[in-house]
C-alpha cells in the first residue's frame, strides 16, 4: 500500500505543470505584435503553434520565457499565476527554450557549454565529478554527443541537439522549442522529434514546438494552436483537423486574387532563364537545390515562401551577390554573371530585401547612393574622374520625381526612414529608360499603406511597359495580386506552379509548410 | 679575469639573466592583457599603465621610506602601483564600453594620458633614490660575479610565474572562469544565460590594468631600479603581441615572456663578449621579434584558434 502511494506520487511529482497563457497582448510601439492570444499547454503533451511569418508566435514564446514584458496577459502554473522577469525566473520554473540560433560558446566544449549553462553552479568545477554526472547523463539522454569537442567543431545538426540537450540537462520540465529541425536532415528531424515525443509520452515533459512544418506537426503533435497576423485564429487536436483544415486557419479566409490593370502582351520572350541552380547557404548547407525558371518579357513571376526556404540565396545568386554551386542563368539568352558590364548590357536591375545592407551604401549621401549604377559613365563621369554636378542634378529630379523625403541631397541614406531608403533604391532601379529585367525580394518589407501601394503600383508599370519581372516575397497577398504566375519555394526546390488565375490557395498553402 | 674566464659562455649567461631580470615586466603586462583579452576586449594603453605603475611605485617608495622603514616600502609602492593600475583600467573599462567606442582609440588616448601622468607626476622623483625591491640571490653559491648577479631573481618575478598557471586553472575551473571566456567568445550565448557582460569586461580590464601596474613597479623598483622617463621599453605595446603569440594561454605568456625577456639582452650579452657590430640590430631584436611574430601569425583568411571571437568586433 505504502509504495504503491509512493509510486503515484512520485510520478505526479515529475509530470510537468500546466501552463496557460491567458489574454496575452504586446504591443511594440504602434505596431500590435499579440493581440489577447490564450494558449493552454497541458501537462505532457506536445503542442505545437503554427502560423505563418510575423503571426506572433516568437513574440509569445518570448513573453513566455521573460524575454518581454507583455503589455498585458498572465501566465499560470497549474492555475497560479506567476510573472516571469527574465529567462533564469523562467528557468526556476522550469521552462526552458531552444532558440532557432545557436547559443553555445563555440570555443568551450560540449562538457563547458552544459556545466555553465546551469544558473547555480559552484565557484570551483570538479571537473572529475562533473565529468561522472555528464557521462551520466549522456547515458540516459536521447542522443549522444562527444563531451570533449569543441562545439565550434560540431556540425549544425549536432549543434541543434546540443541546445536541445542543455535543455534536458537542465532538467527543464516544459520545453519550447522554435523551429528545431530547420537545420537538421529530414532523418534528424525525426530522430529528434521521435525522442522528444517518447519523453513526452512517458510524462517528463511537456513541449511547445513552433513549426510551419506540417508533415511534423500531424506525425508528432497531440495538440496545435494557431497564430494569424497576432491573433489567436484556431486551436484543436491534430486527430481531429486536417491538413486543410490547418491550412486554411493559418492562412485566414480563402481569398481572390485582386484584379489590377494588366495589359496583354502578345509575344513574350524569354528574359530570364534559370538552370538547374545550386547555391549554398553561409554554413555551408544546400539552399538552393535545382531550380528552372523562366521569365519572359511582361509577365511577373511571383515566387512565394515562407523565409528560410532558399529564396534569399536565390535573389542573392542572381543579383550577384552569391556564386552558384551548380547550373547557370541566361539573361536574353547569354550566360549571366551579374558582372556591372553584364548589368549594363542587359538592364537587369535588382530591389534586393533589406535595400540599406544590400543595395546602398550607409554613410553615402542620397545622391551618390542614387548614382551608383550610372556614376562611371558619361555624364557623371568624364574618363576616370567624377562630375558632381550631373551626380546632384540628376539626383534632385530623382528625388522630385520617386518623393524621397530626404533633408538635402547630401544626407547619408541611413537616416532616412526605411520607406523612403527602399524609394531611394527604387528610384535608381527603375529610372533607367530602358529596363529589361527587374528582380524584387520582399520589396515592401515593413513599409506603411502608401509605400506599398506605391511600390506595387510601380512594379505593375514596368510590367505593363514590357519589363520581366521576378518578384520574390513573403506576403502572399502581395503574390496574389501582382503576379501573372506564381510558384512556391520549399526546401530549395520548387514545389508549386500554375498561372494566376488558376491558383489553388489551398495547394499554395500546403506546398509553402512543406506538404 | 673573470670575464675572460667565461669567455663565449658569457653569453647564454647574459641572456639568462636578461631572462630573469627583464621578464617579469614583460610577463605581469602580458597576463594582464590576456585576462582582458579573454574577455573580448582589447586594452592597448597597458603602456601608459606600465609607466603610471613604475612613477607611483617609486613614489610612494621613496615617500614612505622614513614611516614604515625600507624593507617594506618597496612592496607598499607595488601595491599602490597596482592600485593606481586600477583606476587606469576603470576609466579605460568605462570608455570602451559605451556604444560604438572604439578599444584601439580608446587604448591609444589612454596610452598617452598614463605617460602625460607618470611624467608629470614623476618630476620630483627623477633625481631621489628610492628603497628597491630585494632579490633572492639564487647565485651564492658560485664566486664568479657574473654567474652571481644574473641568478638573481626578484620575488616579484616568482609571484608572476604563480600567477601563470593559476590563470590558467581559473579560466578552465572555476565558473568565473567561464564566464569570462563565454562573454569573450561569444556574447549573445553569455546574454542568453544571463551574464552581465558590462560587468564581466569591467572587472577583466581592472584586473588586467593592476597586474599592469605591478609589472611598471618591478622596472622602477628592481631593474632598471630607478624612475626617469626612459623605463620603459615598449614593453607594454610589445604585450599585446606577446598575448597573440601565446594564443591567449597563460602558461605560453609565460614561456613567451622569458623569451622577450631573453631577448631583449641579446645585445648587451654579445657586446659584453666584445661584438660590437650590428649593435642596434641586437638592441633591436625584441621588436623585429614582435613584427615577425605579427607578421606570421596574422592572416587576412582565417582567425586564429583561440582567438576569443568578440576579439575586435563592437559587441
Amino acid at each position: 500500500m505504502k509504495p504503491a502511494v509512493k509510486t503515484i506520487e512520485m510520478k505526479e511529482l515529475t509530470l510537468p505543470p500546466e501552463l496557460e497563457v491567458v489574454n496575452m497582448t504586446k504591443q511594440f510601439g504602434q505596431l500590435i505584435a499579440l493581440d489577447n492570444v490564450s494558449l493552454t499547454l497541458k501537462p505532457g503533451t506536445f503542442h505545437a503553434l503554427l502560423g505563418e511569418n510575423g503571426a506572433g508566435k516568437s513574440t509569445l514564446v518570448k513573453c513566455v520565457m521573460g524575454f518581454y514584458k507583455p503589455t498585458s496577459g498572465e501566465v499560470r502554473f497549474n492555475q497560479q499565476v506567476q510573472a516571469i522577469d527574465s529567462p533564469r525566473d523562467a528557468q526556476k520554473h522550469g521552462i526552458g527554450m531552444v532558440y532557432q540560433h545557436f547559443t553555445s560558446v563555440p570555443a568551450m566544449t560540449v562538457a563547458e557549454n552544459l556545466v555553465l549553462c546551469r544558473y547555480e553552479s559552484a565557484a570551483l568545477i570538479d571537473w572529475k565529478a562533473e565529468y561522472e554526472v555528464l557521462n551520466a547523463f549522456m547515458a540516459t539522454a536521447p542522443f549522444k554527443l562527444p563531451l570533449s569537442v569543441p562545439v565550434a567543431q560540431l556540425a549544425a545538426g549536432e549543434k541543434q541537439k546540443l541546445e536541445i540537450l542543455k535543455q534536458l540537462y537542465l532538467k527543464s520540465k516544459i520545453l519550447i522549442l522554435d523551429e528545431p529541425t530547420s537545420v537538421l536532415t529530414p532523418g534528424e528531424a525525426d530522430e529528434v522529434l521521435g525522442l522528444i515525443r517518447e519523453e513526452v509520452v512517458a510524462g517528463h515533459l511537456s513541449v511547445l514546438l513552433i513549426s510551419h512544418k506540417f508533415r511534423e506537426v500531424t506525425a508528432f503533435v497531440d495538440e496545435i494552436t494557431i497564430l494569424r497576423k497576432g491573433k489567436f485564429a484556431g486551436s484543436g487536436r491534430v486527430k481531429d483537423l486536417t491538413i486543410a483544415d490547418m491550412a486554411e486557419m493559418m492562412m485566414g479566409e480563402k481569398r481572390i486574387p485582386q484584379t489590377v490593370q494588366k495589359t496583354l502582351h502578345p509575344d513574350p520572350a524569354p528574359v530570364l532563364q534559370i538552370q538547374a541552380i545550386h547555391a549554398n547557404k553561409d554554413n555551408g548547407l544546400e539552399a538552393v537545390s535545382g531550380v528552372d525558371l523562366t521569365v519572359n518579357s511582361g509577365e511577373i513571376v511571383g515566387i512565394a515562401g515562407i523565409s528560410g526556404n532558399g529564396q534569399r540565396e536565390l535573389v542573392e545568386v542572381l543579383a550577384g551577390q552569391r556564386t552558384a554551386t551548380d547550373g547557370q542563368v541566361l539573361v536574353n539568352g547569354e550566360v549571366y554573371r551579374a558582372s556591372r558590364t553584364e548589368m549594363f548590357q542587359h538592364r537587369v536591375f535588382v530591389l534586393p530585401e533589406e535595400p540599406l545592407k544590400n543595395a546602398c551604401v550607409p554613410h553615402m549621401s542620397v545622391a551618390e547612393n542614387l548614382a551608383l549604377r550610372t556614376f562611371d559613365r558619361s555624364p557623371q563621369a568624364k574618363g576616370w574622374m567624377l562630375l558632381f554636378k550631373p551626380i546632384r542634378e540628376a539626383a534632385q529630379s530623382l528625388i522630385k520625381t520617386f518623393n524621397i523625403k530626404t533633408p538635402s541631397p547630401e544626407t547619408p541614406i541611413s537616416n532616412l526612414s526605411g520607406g523612403n531608403v527602399q524609394r531611394t533604391v527604387l528610384a535608381r532601379e527603375l529610372s533607367s529608360d530602358h529596363i529589361n529585367l527587374l528582380i524584387a525580394a520582399n520589396p515592401c518589407f515593413g513599409l506603411d499603406f502608401a509605400a506599398v501601394d506605391y511600390i506595387h503600383s510601380e512594379i505593375l508599370e514596368a510590367r505593363n511597359r514590357g519589363v520581366a519581372v521576378l518578384l520574390v516575397s513573403e506576403d502572399l497577398d502581395e503574390l496574389l495580386k501582382l503576379s501573372d504566375r506564381i510558384l512556391v519555394i520549399s526546401e530549395g526546390k520548387f514545389a508549386y506552379e500554375s498561372p494566376i488565375a488558376d491558383a489553388d490557395f489551398a495547394s499554395i498553402g500546403r506546398s509553402m509548410a512543406g506538404h | 679575469m673573470a670575464t675572460e674566464a667565461l669567455g663565449w659562455w658569457g653569453v647564454p649567461l647574459g641572456i639568462m639573466a636578461g631572462m630573469l631580470r627583464g621578464s617579469a615586466p614583460f610577463l605581469f603586462v602580458s597576463l594582464g592583457e590576456c585576462l582582458t583579452e579573454k574577455s573580448g576586449k582589447v586594452n592597448l594603453g597597458l603602456e601608459g599603465t606600465l609607466l603610471t605603475g613604475a612613477m607611483s611605485a617609486y613614489a610612494v617608495s621613496y615617500l614612505s621610506e622614513k614611516t614604515v622603514g625600507s624593507a617594506i616600502a618597496p612592496w607598499l609602492g607595488v601595491l599602490v602601483a597596482g592600485l593606481a593600475g586600477m583606476v587606469l583600467g576603470f576609466i579605460h573599462a568605462w570608455l570602451s564600453q559605451q556604444p560604438k567606442v572604439n578599444d584601439v582609440a580608446v587604448g591609444i588616448a589612454m596610452i598617452i594620458f598614463g605617460s602625460g601622468i607618470a611624467f608629470f607626476f614623476g618630476k620630483p622623483f627623477i633625481q631621489p633614490s628610492a628603497p628597491q625591491l630585494p632579490a633572492f640571490e639564487l647565485g651564492a653559491w658560485s664566486n664568479i660575479p657574473q654567474i652571481q648577479s644574473a641568478l638573481k631573481v626578484s620575488p616579484l618575478l616568482m609571484v608572476g610565474v604563480l600567477i601563470a598557471p593559476l590563470m590558467a586553472w581559473f579560466f578552465k575551473s572555476t565558473r568565473w572562469g567561464l564566464f569570462i571566456r563565454a562573454v569573450g567568445d561569444s556574447p549573445d550565448a553569455a546574454l542568453a544565460m544571463g551574464i552581465s557582460i558590462k560587468k564581466v569586461r569591467m572587472l577583466c580590464i581592472i584586473a588586467g590594468s593592476f597586474l599592469a601596474g605591478i609589472g611598471g613597479a618591478y622596472l622602477s623598483l628592481y631593474y632598471p631600479g630607478s624612475w626617469t622617463e626612459r623605463i620603459s621599453s615598449g614593453q607594454g605595446l610589445m604585450a599585446v603581441a606577446l598575448v597573440i603569440f601565446a594564443r591567449w594561454n597563460p602558461i605560453q605568456c609565460l614561456w613567451a615572456s622569458l623569451l622577450f625577456g631573453g631577448a631583449q639582452s641579446i645585445g648587451p650579452a654579445l657586446q659584453a663578449v666584445g661584438i660590437e657590430g650590428g649593435y642596434y640590430l641586437f638592441n633591436a631584436s625584441p621588436y623585429i621579434l614582435t613584427l615577425l611574430i605579427m607578421i606570421i601569425t596574422c592572416s587576412p583568411k582565417k582567425t586564429l584558434t583561440g582567438a576569443p571571437g568578440a576579439l575586435g568586433t563592437l559587441t
